[in-house]
């Protein structure tokens, strides 16, 4: 029992006090905190949103590097915001990298048959693919081999490519310094190993932070039933639905395919706020899928995972990995992407 | 991935190695039991027969082997072979006794009951090396092998024969069904370099044989980092499949092991359970090494001109900051470094930190560490042991930071909030109960829901150890609070408006915490029915809060529950007694001080004690008077007894039996005092403690180590016999 008086220890002496922070919640740290507080508190997403409309691209993007982030498969990632990151060096910063790239290379023990590595890096602005003027720019990094052939042929083969972008995600800017570049969602095509270099790369240059971005059944219900409402010139692909039976030994999917028609048919009905979507539409709409699936099947959907949605906007996969197919909805579908990529972060 | 998806149902074969002893043994339907008789017999007599193999090589030969390979043959695609039985078949048809057919015919009904013995496997594999047996032969072993893999009890001993079998895929007509089993084989110590360059080169001689292509594909699953040739990333059908000779075969005995096997299966839905980045990102530690952060400063300005570069300060690197007084010398010219997560591993660094407070130095910290915690966290996914060591350690250097810095992270709140309603109370308790205690003050009604709740239902449903651990380390989150809250009373004498709604708001956070402990104690005492250690635990928590105005100049004095008074009052444990009297001597004290204050700055009333808590306190005292010193329990005060009720209870001298003499707690105190007086008289008579000899006694009692119970008595009867 502590009968003497003697304190405990000296209490820190440090210089500026943080106690008025704490209550009035003026720096960035506290407004975090704050929201954070909300998030944790209430439901993760919204129980409403709107509905895609139109292109919502900038007028100064340009169509063909458009051109080029469509009909790729994309593994996701999300990203803490980027320290001390200047559009300025966007070359120097090639130069850096390239470097790094073939440093790795060589350390490593590389057993890649034949040519030696020479490769190429290009960093370049995405212009106009951002939801709001307070998004920042998104840019765009690209490894390249180094051909052999000569110099009118140039270009070179494309062996990776990853971009950065925010769209709408002005929550996750509204708390840090402008010591920050706030680009939540990195998407990489090629090689996994390529990615590692580069994330790392990233990470020790900037002190931000990579986490893989999966999309939980949850989210997919609302990406079905958001790609379903969009409104289509033609057609390019079925509605399809992936549903993973949890069995030993090997896993046992179950595909679902609607005709598109249908599948908007179904939502409409089900669809009553016009230009949102809502919670309660979402839960309808899969439920009416899985209930129509029983009624032939006997199979309870709602007792296994969906693991994969894809649409002729685009397709998604649980595990983070992403096609879009469709120009008109791609800032759309990116807004939703940002949304999970902020939130993973905060 | 088709690896991973065997190992269920090998686990399920360990479930019943005894069971299978011999076929003998089985017991199926009675009416059978005679015919099954026979049947055994007849087994027994065929594998005797092949174990001692052909006594002499006549014509008629072939009839007696053919009589008894049909026996087995039958057995076998019946019910089929215990593993003694499959270890005696396998030698024979290995160690080339007999011709090809019969080896082959042997082989092809090698079928267990359940399971194959792992000793036979290898016992098999030995004969391979003497090459006593034909290709084929060795092809179909290897293709039983494949086969029955599941069904093998253990695989240690097999995958020490790795290379072995590894230097078999030389052997080109061999090559495919080696590689299948070295695709079931293969774990991630398999992996090595020279291994890769042999089948990188073989797939140069052979071309690209999906089976080749198979095996490496799972070997750049397990290390991507030593293959760089871009394999077919859709998945296809490497292997032929080898199971054909004994599909039906497999799946009878999979059904009588399913049928065997009582516990249900475990079928999760494994969400996406990847690895962290960090096990693919080839990073080795979880916490970034140290480096001098040079690259974007150094593109911020290229050009750099001579003199500039001359007269500026040249900057310390990190990794030349040995000492503590390098730190203070360089302190203007430090360089960050390049990840700030590295600062978690460095004391002089985390000096810096403290006193630098920068604001995105904080937020790259704040990113880092959160991140790292989210990716880290075991009880998100399915982990292994490694990895939940890991996160231990990750989370004990986070505590050994915040100790020193005296300081709780944001992002360790933020994690808390985010993982308390998945954690299940045991994982890493002593880490999260630590990280608990460094919550910086902030509104504790605001963070109720998100984690006092929480950690209340773990609470009342956990064990009593548990319990403590809570209390304890919410002692030392009031405790934190405390000094944080003292230190910035006194760095700010002047009263300025913003800090004043603060202190209050703050002072408010700590009453309510020590509410909650007070309602999470009372359930607890009653859950554990009042148990001595538990108490031990929540009087500690009181030490700290009767002493908040005296020992910290903070205006707060919070009473304990009655439920806790009493239970102390009336325990039987001395220690507990003796600590309530400390702390109703504590509490006495901080009330009168509190009220001089009141007195002093009557303009501007810090707090105001409301007459309740004094009024309630009072209770107590008097309560505890009326108990321990004046015999006359529970006649005064808020909750009077009537005597009627204390008569019922059929104690006699009812009145006497709770004070310092006959107070259960005391009474062997008061017995060997009675001894140590008059150690000659054969009875003692407790009641004769009385007026001089009381006060004897007291003396005797303070003597011995009671000094709560002396600072009590000294102070509140000295008063109350004043007032």
């Amino acid at each position: 029992m502590d009968t003497s008086d003697a304190p405990e220890s000296t209490p820190r002496q440090s210089t500026t006090s943080s106690l008025t922070d704490y209550f009035i919640g003026t720096t960035p740290l506290q407004k975090r905190l704050e929201s954070i507080r909300k998030q944790v508190s209430v439901l993760p997403t919204p129980p409403r949103r709107k509905i895609p409309q139109g292109s919502g691209l900038q007028e100064n993007v340009d169509p063909q590097k458009v051109a080029f982030l469509l009909h790729k498969q994309w593994t996701l990632y999300s990203l803490t915001p980027l320290y001390k990151f200047s559009y300025a060096n966007l070359k120097e910063y090639s130069r850096l990298l390239s470097a790094f790239i073939a440093a790795e290379k060589q350390k490593g023990l590389a057993v890649e048959v034949g040519e030696d590595f020479s490769i190429k890096v290009i960093f370049s602005t995405l212009l106009g693919m951002k939801g709001t003027q307070r998004d920042p720019e998104a840019f765009l990094v690209q490894i390249l081999s180094k051909s052999q052939l000569p110099p009118q042929n140039r270009e070179g083969k494309v062996l990776w490519t990853g971009w950065f972008c925010s769209i709408f995600g002005d929550s996750l800017l509204e708390t840090v310094s402008e010591d920050f570049t706030c680009l939540p969602l990195f998407l990489a095509n090629g090689a996994e190993s390529n990615t590692a270099i580069i994330g790392t790369w990233f990470q020790k240059t900037f002190d931000c932070y990579f986490s893989p971005l999966t999309i939980n059944a949850f989210n997919l219900s609302w990406l079905a039933a958001m790609w379903t409402a969009c409104k289509m010139d033609h057609y390019v692909a079925t509605t399809e639905f992936f549903w993973s039976v949890p069995c030993s030994p090997q896993s046992l999917d179950i595909s679902y395919a609607i005709h598109p028609e249908d599948a908007k048919a179904l939502w409409d009905s089900v669809h009553k706020t016009p230009g949102e979507i809502t919670q309660e539409e979402v839960d309808l709409f899969m439920e009416c899928l899985c209930s129509h699936f029983h009624r032939h099947f006997k199979i309870h959907l709602s007792a296994t995972r969906l693991v994969r949605v894809s649409t002729s906007v685009a397709s998604a996969h649980t595990d983070g990995k992403i096609k879009i197919l469709c120009h008109k909805y791609l800032i759309g579908v990116l807004a939703y992407l940002t949304e999970l990529a902020v939130f993973q972060v905060e | 991935m088709n690896t991973f998806q065997i190992s269920p149902s090998s686990c399920k074969v360990k479930q019943k190695p005894s069971d299978s002893k011999t076929i003998l043994k089985q017991n199926p339907v009675e009416p059978h039991e005679y015919v099954d008789d026979q049947v055994e017999d007849s087994l027994q007599m065929a594998l005797q027969y092949f174990e001692k193999g052909p006594i002499k090589i006549p014509s008629r030969k072939d009839k007696i082997l053919e009589k008894h390979l049909k026996t087995v043959e039958n057995v076998a695609w019946k019910s089929g072979l215990a593993p003694e039985a499959i270890d005696i078949l396998l030698n024979v048809a290995l160690s080339g006794k007999f011709g090809n057919t019969v080896n082959t015919r042997i082989l092809k009904c090698m079928i267990p009951t359940t399971s194959i013995s792992e000793d036979s496997v290898v016992k098999a594999v030995s004969w391979l090396c003497v090459s006593k047996c034909s290709g084929s032969t060795k092809i179909l072993f290897y293709r039983w092998l494949v086969a029955m893999f599941d069904f093998i009890d253990h695989k240690e001993q097999i995958n020490l024969l790795y290379g072995f079998f590894f230097a078999s895929l030389q052997d080109d007509a061999l090559c495919p069904y080696v590689c299948h089993l070295l695709y079931l084989l293969t774990k991630k110590e398999n992996v090595k370099p020279f291994r890769v360059r042999k089948l990188l080169d073989l797939q140069a001689r052979m071309g690209q044989q999906p089976h080749l292509q198979a095996l490496l594909s799972l070997y750049k699953l397990f290390a991507p980092t030593l293959i760089s040739v871009s394999l077919p990333v859709r998945k296809k059908i490497y292997f032929k499949n080898s199971k054909d000779l004994w599909n039906s075969a497999v799946l009878a005995v999979k059904l009588r092991n399913q049928h065997s096997f009582t516990e249900p299966r475990k079928l999760t839905f494994s969400p996406a359970n990847f690895n962290p980045l960090k096990r693919k990102w080839k990073s080795r530690s979880v916490t970034p090494v140290l480096n001098s952060g040079s690259y974007p400063k150094e593109c911020g300005k290229k050009e750099m001109s001579l003199s500039n570069c001359l007269s500026c300060d040249r900057s310390l690197p990190l990794e030349r900051l040995q000492s503590f007084p390098l730190l203070l010398k360089n302190i203007h010219c430090l360089e960050l470094p390049s990840q700030m997560g590295s600062v978690l591993n460095n004391s002089l660094l985390l000096h810096y930190v403290n006193c630098v407070r920068d604001e995105s130095l904080l937020l790259r910290l704040y990113h880092w560490l959160n991140q790292t915690l989210q990716e880290e966290c075991i009880w998100y996914k399915v982990n292994s042991y490694e990895q939940s060591k890991e996160f231990a350690n990750l989370l004990d250097t986070i505590i050994r930071a915040e100790c020193f810095l005296q300081e709780g992270f944001y992002s360790c709140e933020v994690f808390l909030y985010k993982s308390i309603p998945l954690w299940d109370g045991l994982c890493c308790r002593s880490q999260f109960l630590q990280l608990l205690s460094w919550i910086p003050v902030s509104s504790f009604s605001e963070m109720k829901p998100l984690l006092f709740d929480h950690l209340a239902q773990l609470f009342f449903t956990s064990t009593i150890y548990f319990k403590c651990s809570v209390l304890q380390s919410l002692k030392e989150l009031l405790q934190n609070w405390l000094l944080w809250l003292s230190a910035d009373i006194h760095m700010k004498p002047v009263m300025s408006s913003p800090l004043q709604i603060t202190l209050d708001a703050s002072m408010n956070s700590v009453s309510e915490l020590i509410h909650y402990v007070g309602w999470l104690s009372t359930i607890a005492l009653r859950l554990e029915s009042n148990s001595t250690f538990l108490l031990h635990f929540i009087l500690d928590f009181y030490e700290k809060v009767c002493d908040i105005n005296i020992k910290h100049d903070l205006p707060l004095v919070v009473l304990f529950p009655p439920g806790i008074f009493y239970s102390s009052l009336l325990s039987l444990d001395t220690s507990i007694l003796n600590q309530l009297s400390y702390i109703m001597h504590k509490y006495h004290k901080n009330l009168i001080a509190a009220k001089k204050k009141e007195l002093v700055q009557k303009a501007k009333s810090e707090f105001s004690f409301s007459t309740k808590t004094c009024q309630q306190f009072n209770h107590y005292l008097t309560t505890m008077i009326g108990c321990l010193w004046t015999s006359k329990p529970f006649e005064k005060g808020v909750y009077i007894i009537d005597s009627k009720m204390l008569e019922n209870t059929e104690v006699s001298k009812y009145k006497n039996s709770l004070n310092l003499v006959h107070h259960p707690s005391l009474l062997s105190y008061a017995v060997s005092f009675l001894l140590q007086e008059s150690s000659e008289e054969r009875t003692i008579n407790i009641s004769s403690i009385r007026e001089k000899k009381w006060h004897c006694y007291l003396d005797y009692l303070f003597s011995e180590g009671l000094q709560g119970l002396k600072f009590f008595i000294k102070n509140s009867i000295h008063h109350s016999s004043v007032s």
